[in-house]
């Protein structure tokens, strides 16, 4: 397969040259690569700011900055972190990279749809950039853009709005193309239940951007048009509710946690039975759960609602929806560690940090438990409790899985290797790291620290002082993880078409793939998982030794 | 996955039949308008109006003759509509 | 790469970007739906001064026109060009009368100090001030999505013209149809809620 030539040195269109033949391909993989870089940096933008906030509030009082910076930095962070990064990276980079290819399609179906996604992409983080430096600052409102604060503050809502409408609408488009690839350009030979579980992640995800994504739209649509015309629909003088601005905020921004958490859990029902070289269990379970996850986490968003002044009524009922979310999620945890039992597990840093994320993310749905009940919410509501456990899921989850998708696909996207033992190193401080900073914060929650507070009491100091220091362990742990891949553009240790011994299409194409991914025709197996013929083979290799 | 590309035309007359009926529905709900049926106000013209976007989405927009996919994911989104405003009446009505 | 042309699948695309903007009016009909459960009643008083004449006549124009675009697509896969670019000038008219009927009608609520944050709905009922409210809102960015799907319609025109759009290869113009339908679809709700509201 040497012969081939990497779609590095391939320009699609053909005929452009340099960086057009980057800033205006088709080709998702080239695409894929510029999500890659812009992600990265606003994910390592995001981590910064956030660790700033860490660091000011590891003393009481003013750290290092005064209150209103306090109030735009956090916002900042969760606006970058939200938008600019968890929504769109596992499926932006490994989606467009590895959907077609795990199909047996030559591209996405809208190539075209594709880099206008990316710019809409750029488009709104340069909009996120001019809101920061023009009027009269960034938001201060936080991510969630309450009303009637949002609507009254003097900061640069409307710009800073806009920047989350036109993120949103690249993101909706991308799920729009990835659901039309996977009807249309599917192998022929590939049933609906023979496309690999990473691919059925993303498109679960997709219908959840497409269908989610445009409430958003029309709620911070009607932000601005409060901002500038003061119709008053939120406004009780004027007759408006201002609890509906917060059904139609989460009506999206719950199903969103789908769209950040559902392309994680895809990653990792890849990698988990390849390195355990044994089928997936419950491939069916897993597949369905998918499109369970998506189809119940529509029905639950007002659990993030329960002390706003809403009905008993529905406070019980989104309740009880809460509770059947945990059933996927559930099916999908126990799903990867059955497969792993009685399986020769091979130990990588992509298993490693796969394993952590079932770690992180099971004490992160578990705690979504004691919040999704009424009860014991009403008590820890807007505390540190709730700031540890959305991490936990968002970071320790999907956070972790983008880590482990980056080690498990760098070899495939790049024809390169990394190093081992500086992988492990980061993966093992960022986790230890991760545990400093945030299980500090279930306990300050449940003592009652309130979340977004710029200062606090002093018996808050200890536990807010260890959370800075893990802080600051864990974004170590990730930069040297980021550094460590780097480094492998440096050594060029050449890796070959399958390293792991994966079973799915992409590990059938040279690494990396050429121009229109296949060498030669698709061969679609009966089951995606099947490891008889990679075990054939490296006990092959084992007698011959 | 059928690469079989064939179209179903519609015929002019078909196309005018179904006009014909949408203007006729918007008569009748204009007269119901100036007749007031206490509750039934909003139930009727709601099932005008419904049954109107039922012919225009399947003869002029062709959902009539559309495969399965665009089928049940039409149906889907007009139960995710649905959801949104049933759900958010839990609260409203209770309150 | 392969020459497909998978119409099929571009039609799919097309129906999935309706949905969103389905959903995107959505979000405003949730509002609808409980600001007209509290305010039923400043609803009906609210609609009793938009024109019943403007919004018939609107919903006229916009069901010929979906029509003329329905049937534009059957002349151009019956291979009758001209036919075809007659149906859709037709249509982007029918497009034009819409706006000018809603700039008069706009035009004349603004005249009686009816307009979102005016002296009169502020200090008037709260229910009022929501009825219109939504009425600017859902009517005004529905007049966008016209404008849009005008924009559609008249590069379809041109394309069909040029001869890009030809009996084999329409989709183009398919997709710009089906969007000037979902157009006239929103219209379908948005005339009995706001005009003919009891």
């Amino acid at each position: 397969m040497s012969e081939s030539i990497s779609f590095f040195n391939t320009p699609s269109p053909a005929h452009l040259k340099g960086m057009k033949a980057w800033l205006l391909t088709h080709d998702h993989k080239r695409l894929a690569l510029m999500y890659m870089w812009a992600v990265l940096f606003w994910f390592s933008l995001g981590m910064i700011i956030g660790l700033l906030v860490r660091t000011e509030l590891m003393t009481q009082g003013k750290t290092i900055v005064g209150a209103d910076v306090y109030n735009a930095m956090f916002t900042l962070h969760g606006v970058i972190m939200i938008f600019l990064f968890i929504i769109p990276a596992i499926p932006a980079i490994f989606g467009n990279f590895f959907l077609p290819i795990q199909i047996g399609a030559d591209d996405v179906f809208f190539p075209r749809l594709n880099l206008f996604s990316w710019y809409l992409y750029m488009f709104g983080g340069l909009l996120a950039v001019i809101s920061l430096v023009t009027g009269q600052g960034f938001a201060d409102t936080g991510w969630t853009f309450y009303v009637p604060f949002s609507v009254t503050t003097e900061r640069n809502v409307s710009l800073t709005v806009s920047a989350a409408f036109i993120l949103g609408m690249s993101s909706m488009l991308t799920g729009l193309n990835f659901v039309t690839t996977v009807h249309r350009m599917r192998d022929k030979a590939m049933g609906w239940m023979q496309i690999p579980l990473f691919t059925w992640s993303l498109y679960a995800t997709a219908w959840v951007q497409i269908l989610a994504t445009p409430v958003i739209s029309i709620t911070l649509v009607l932000v601005v048009f409060e901002r500038v015309f003061s119709i008053g629909l939120f406004d009780p003088d004027k007759g408006g509710d201002p609890i509906l601005y917060q059904h139609l905020f989460w009506m999206y921004s719950h199903p969103a946690v789908y769209i950040m958490i559902l392309p994680g859990m895809g990653v990792i029902s890849e990698i988990i039975p390849v390195f355990s070289r044994k089928a997936i269990f419950g491939y069916k379970a897993i597949a369905g759960s998918s499109m369970a996850i998506a189809i119940a986490g529509s029905l639950v968003w007002a659990h993030h609602m329960y002390t706003s002044g809403m009905s008993d009524v529905s406070v019980f009922i989104f309740s009880l929806l809460t509770f059947l979310v945990a059933i996927p999620s559930a099916v999908k945890v126990f799903s990867w560690v059955s497969t792993m039992y009685k399986g020769s597990i091979e130990m990588n840093p992509a298993l490693l940090l796969s394993l952590m994320f079932i770690y992180l993310f099971t004490v992160g749905g578990l705690t979504g438990l004691v919040l999704g009940a009424a009860g014991t919410d009403i008590h820890v509501h807007d505390t540190y409790f709730v700031v540890a456990h959305f991490h936990f899921v968002m970071f320790g989850g999907t956070g972790f899985a983008f880590f482990a998708a980056l080690h498990y696909w760098w070899p495939k996207m790049f024809g390169i290797m990394y190093d081992f033992k500086k992988a492990y190193v980061g993966a093992v401080c960022a986790c230890v790291g991760f545990l400093f900073h945030y299980v500090p914060m279930f306990i300050l929650g449940l003592q009652g620290m309130p979340r977004r507070y710029y200062d606090y009491l002093p018996q808050y100091e200890s536990g807010n002082f260890s959370a800075g220091l893990g802080g600051y362990l864990m974004v170590f742990g990730v930069f040297l993880m980021f550094y460590n891949l780097f480094m492998s553009f440096k050594k060029r240790t050449p890796a070959s078409v399958n390293p792991w011994g994966g079973t799915t299409l992409e590990w059938s194409v040279p690494s990396p793939p050429p121009m229109e991914n296949f060498v030669e025709p698709p061969h679609v197996k009966d089951y995606p998982y099947d490891f008889s013929e990679i075990v054939a083979e490296s006990q092959k290799v084992k007698g011959k030794e | 996955m059928g690469a079989h590309e064939e179209h179903h035309i519609l015929s002019y007359g078909k196309l005018a039949a179904v006009l014909a009926g949408l203007l006729a529905l918007t008569l009748v709900t204009i007269g119901v308008s100036y007749v007031d049926l206490g509750f039934w106000n909003v139930p009727v013209a709601l099932t005008i109006a419904s049954t109107k976007v039922t012919l225009v989405l399947l003869f002029f927009m062709h959902l009539k003759y559309e495969g399965k996919a665009i089928t049940w994911s039409f149906i889907a989104t007009i139960f995710f509509l649905a959801i949104m405003i049933t759900f958010t009446f839990w609260d409203v009505a209770f309150r | 790469m392969s020459t497909r042309v998978d119409s099929t699948g571009i039609k799919l695309g097309m129906w999935i970007f309706l949905y969103s903007e389905i959903i995107l009016f959505g979000g405003l009909f949730v509002l609808y739906a409980i600001y007209f459960y509290d305010y039923a009643g400043y609803f009906a008083e609210g609609g009793k001064e938009l024109s019943r004449f403007f919004g018939s006549l609107n919903t006229i124009v916009l069901l010929i026109s979906s029509f003329t675009v329905a049937a534009s697509i059957t002349a151009i896969q019956q291979g009758k060009k001209k036919m075809s670019i007659g149906l859709l000038i037709f249509s982007i008219c029918c497009g034009c009368i819409f706006l000018v009927n809603k700039y008069f009608e706009w035009g004349a609520k603004f005249h009686h100090d009816i307009y979102p944050n005016s002296e009169r709905l502020v200090n008037g009922e709260p229910g009022i001030n929501i009825f219109f409210g939504l009425y600017y809102v859902i009517t005004g960015l529905h007049g966008l999505h016209v404008i849009i799907g005008m924009t559609l319609l008249s590069i379809s025109l041109v394309l069909v013209i040029r001869d890009k759009i030809t009996q084999e290869r329409f989709a183009m113009l398919d997709n710009s149809g089906l969007y000037w339908h979902l157009v006239d679809l929103i219209w379908i709700f948005v005339f009995p809620l706001f005009y003919l509201v009891l």
